[in-house]
């Protein structure tokens, strides 16, 4: 005890402290400032994170992403055909990996819940060290991953995800969005229902409760209202409910002549199938023939709903019937080596992958400051969609949208949707600070590197 | 009246999966003792055995049509179903439309045996264990066979309709005299009411019966007394465990065309299958039955526009509500027996 008071004053203590808590605090930014952003890659591969749900009720989108995002891989280092690289207006890749480096990637689970994908996201980007990740089928998914990649200072190339909020309130500078959204599909598909089924009809909607279904609700709601429909009646329900039957009977007794059905992957299968059971569609009210609108299709859905989708009108990101360049080289690619056709959210989950890639070639680094900059307001083309802006201002790709409806003779399994018109984009642009993408508040913030 | 009427309807059918499984789920619990959260799975599995018997009933050759073309422009392939072949298209294409109903032939062999491997491979060295060790294993075994599921089967939904005479639906109204278009109610969902109506009745008349259930029910009130007999009654209660798991396969391949089978159905219907055989009571046969088509109803009633208006998000809670109160006042259950999980 002698000893220790004779070797250690009080000064020495706090001088050390002090140096502790110095070396501490500064090191870390030390050590981060020489390698200036999170995860740099440093050896001969960059690795990507695929994020996407591999369990729950839109597994199966899931799954066909986690195939498209290994393909594009392939692609990317030269392996296969080429794919889209070969038709993309950006040449900058070359079949030699991102910069000099092959790609490798990792998989997440997230399981369609948010505190999963986050753990999922947290566990690729702290263990793994992935410089982006990619893909999800929810909206409430891609929202909760985009805010854990702008803290961590990742870039987020978002996969399906439709709901108006992704890039509206909760936009933020480090994600992107090459999926359409739900305010697109209400632009699209309005003047096309008021076409075939006229302007005077009473809509009932039965939704998903989060967040892509009330954005879609929403959407559809101010188009249909639009063409003079008028809304009977809108009802939440709740995701994966598996039996929908004790919502779709009150639609029975509601006056209701359309029933708009804003639910997504296994839940729309349940949904639409239950209201065929209780004969929905053979019913006449006011005068008019019963009619059920998927607003979002996916060609997984329409093989999961078998018979009962014939004649239901939807609208999509992307279809492999589409006739351009990219489309068929993709489909080629993803079909030779699957044995079936690619679903939209493959394509997406596909086409953002060779984007951030495309992005990094060109800004020279995997910083991801440096990719924000190079794929604000980039336009491109030879992707399946016609000429694409990402938009700056709110990081919302533009074109054009699929509105197309359940084929009434397919000439083969995978011939479940045919297109029934391109809309063009010019048709569903809207401004960046529109009330129902948070208004004027609604802000990007500052991109972060991380680190 | 009407909107009344069509709720109880909805209720009798969800209500009808919920005593089957739970009925399963009891016969488990009283006579081996063992609470098995596999049990979803199993009715998952009876599902996945209406998928197959569709692809089996379906099963092709193929011919290539150099007429048509497939999605990569090549010849298309086409499948020509060996019934058709065998029988005529006609009657080829009758067999195939009643997979569903014949997949029942396929299921209770399939979930007999699945239901002895179960018993015998894993959950016999849990029996003198824990309640929450039991439930551990048997969670782990759910997933485990959920994924097997996925891996052969992938993780959409599969369609499997029923037989085309049964797929519309019916004016009940109309039938009982309230007016045409009034209650439309799909024929299927009264069809599987029936069936579920059918089973119970027969599991109940196997018990009350036969001598075979009479012995089960001994042992269920008295197990080691029965044995002091010189009653084998661990080998039948091995076949309540096969007859429980075929019970569930039968529910399962029944309710296919009611909800598109996919991997994780089983696991959607276990936790409220759980809670209606707590709220029936424990062990107690009957108080399944009634609490399932009780709480199905229920919660029917509780989807209702009107009184989701009053109470909104009632219709997620209110049989875990319901629960609580039975359990509060009667812990039991409805019709527990003295003593069973009490302590």
């Amino acid at each position: 005890m002698s000893d220790l008071k004779k070797g250690v004053s009080r000064r020495k203590v706090l001088k050390g402290g002090m140096a502790g808590i110095l070396a501490a605090g500064v090191m870390p930014t030390i050590i981060s400032k020489a390698y200036g952003y999170t995860n740099e890659p440093t050896g001969s591969t960059v690795t990507f994170g695929f994020n996407v749900p591999q369990t729950g009720p839109y597994a199966a989108e899931g799954l066909d992403e986690l195939r498209a995002q290994e393909l594009a891989v392939e692609h990317l280092n030269g392996i296969g055909d080429g794919g889209m690289l070969n038709t993309f207006s950006s040449k900058a890749l070359g079949g030699n990996g991102v910069l000099g480096k092959e790609v490798t990637f990792v998989t997440g689970d997230t399981q369609t819940k948010s505190d999963a994908a986050r753990a999922a996201a947290q566990s690729m980007i702290q263990k793994d060290g992935c410089v982006m990740i990619n893909g999800g089928s929810s909206s409430g998914v891609a929202i909760a991953v985009q805010g854990l990649c702008q803290e961590a200072g990742i870039i987020f190339m978002a996969g399906l995800t439709h709901s108006n909020d992704t890039t509206g309130k909760d936009r933020k500078r480090n994600g992107f969005r090459h999926f359409f959204n739900g305010y697109m599909s209400g632009a699209a598909l309005g003047p096309v229902l008021g076409e075939v089924y006229g302007n005077e009809r009473r809509a009932y909607h039965l939704t998903a409760d989060y967040t892509w279904g009330w954005t879609q609700e929403e959407s559809m709601i101010a188009s249909t209202e639009a063409l003079g429909w008028e809304t009977a009646n809108k009802v939440l329900t709740p995701v994966g409910a598996g039996d929908f039957s004790s919502y779709i009977t009150p639609v029975l007794q509601s006056g209701a002549d359309t029933l708009i059905l804003n639910h997504y992957g296994g839940d729309m299968v349940n949904s639409l199938t239950q209201a065929v059971q209780f004969g929905l569609r053979d019913r006449q009210v006011n005068g008019k023939n019963f009619e059920i609108i998927v607003p979002l299709y996916s060609e997984l859905m329409a093989e999961g709903a078998g018979e009962n989708i014939k004649g239901v009108y939807g609208s999509m990101n992307w279809n492999w019937q589409l006739q351009d360049e990219g489309t068929a080289a993709f489909t080629r690619s993803f079909g030779e080596k699957y044995g079936r056709p690619p679903s939209n959210s493959a394509h997406t989950c596909y086409v953002q992958t060779l984007l951030y890639a495309d992005a990094v070639e060109r800004a020279g680094t995997f910083d991801p400051c440096a990719v924000v900059e190079a794929l604000e307001d980039f336009d491109f083309d030879g992707m399946g969609n016609g000429p694409v802006t990402y938009r700056g201002a709110d990081h919302q790709c533009f074109k054009d949208v699929l509105v197309v409806k359940g084929a009434e003779n397919p000439s083969n399994q995978y011939d479940t949707l045919e297109v029934v018109q391109v809309t063009p984009r010019a048709q569903v642009e809207y401004a960046p600070d529109h009330p129902m993408f948070g208004g004027p508040e609604a802000s990007l913030g500052e991109c972060n590197p991380g680190a | 009246m009407d909107a009344i009427l069509l709720q109880i309807l909805n209720g009798l059918d969800k209500g009808s999966a919920y005593a089957l499984i739970a009925l399963g789920l009891t016969l488990i619990f009283g006579t081996l003792g063992v609470v098995n959260f596999a049990h979803g799975a199993l009715f998952m599995i009876g599902a996945f055995c209406a998928v197959t018997m569709q692809r089996l009933l379906g099963l092709s050759y193929q011919v290539i049509d150099e007429t048509q073309k497939d999605f990569l422009g090549n010849p298309l392939t086409v499948n020509v179903s060996y019934m058709e072949g065998w029988f005529g298209p006609e009657i080829g294409q009758a067999i195939v439309d009643w997979s569903v109903p014949l997949a029942i032939l396929l299921a209770i062999p399939v979930m007999a045996l699945v239901g002895f491997a179960m018993e015998r491979g894993l959950i016999k060295h849990f029996y003198r264990r824990p309640h929450a060790e039991q439930i551990l294993v048997t969670f782990g075994l759910a997933i485990v066979l959920q994924e097997i599921i996925k891996h052969f089967f992938g993780a959409n939904p599969i369609p499997a309709g029923a037989p085309d005479v049964f797929a519309g639906s019916f004016d009940f109204g109309a039938l009982i005299g309230l007016g045409g278009g009034s209650i439309i109610y799909p024929y299927w969902r009264m069809v599987y009411f029936l069936f579920s109506v059918a089973v119970i009745g027969g599991v109940f008349a196997f018990l009350q019966y036969t001598t075979f259930g009479m012995v089960v029910r001994a042992g269920m009130a008295d197990r080691d007394t029965v044995g002091h007999l010189g009653i084998n009654i661990d080998r039948r209660f091995t076949i309540m465990f096969g007859l429980a798991a075929a019970v569930a396969g039968m529910a399962g391949v029944m309710y296919a065309p009611i909800l598109s089978p996919n991997y994780h159905m089983g696991m959607d219907f276990l936790v409220l299958s759980f809670v209606v055989v707590v709220v029936g009571g424990m062990g107690s046969l009957p108080g399944a039955v009634l609490a399932g088509f009780l709480l199905g109803i229920l919660q029917s009633f509780a989807s209702m526009n009107e009184v989701k208006s009053i109470i909104p998000g009632i219709d997620q809670v209110i049989i875990y509500l319901v629960a609580i109160v039975i359990l509060l006042a009667r812990p039991r259950g409805l019709l527990g027996r003295a003593g069973v999980m009490e302590n």
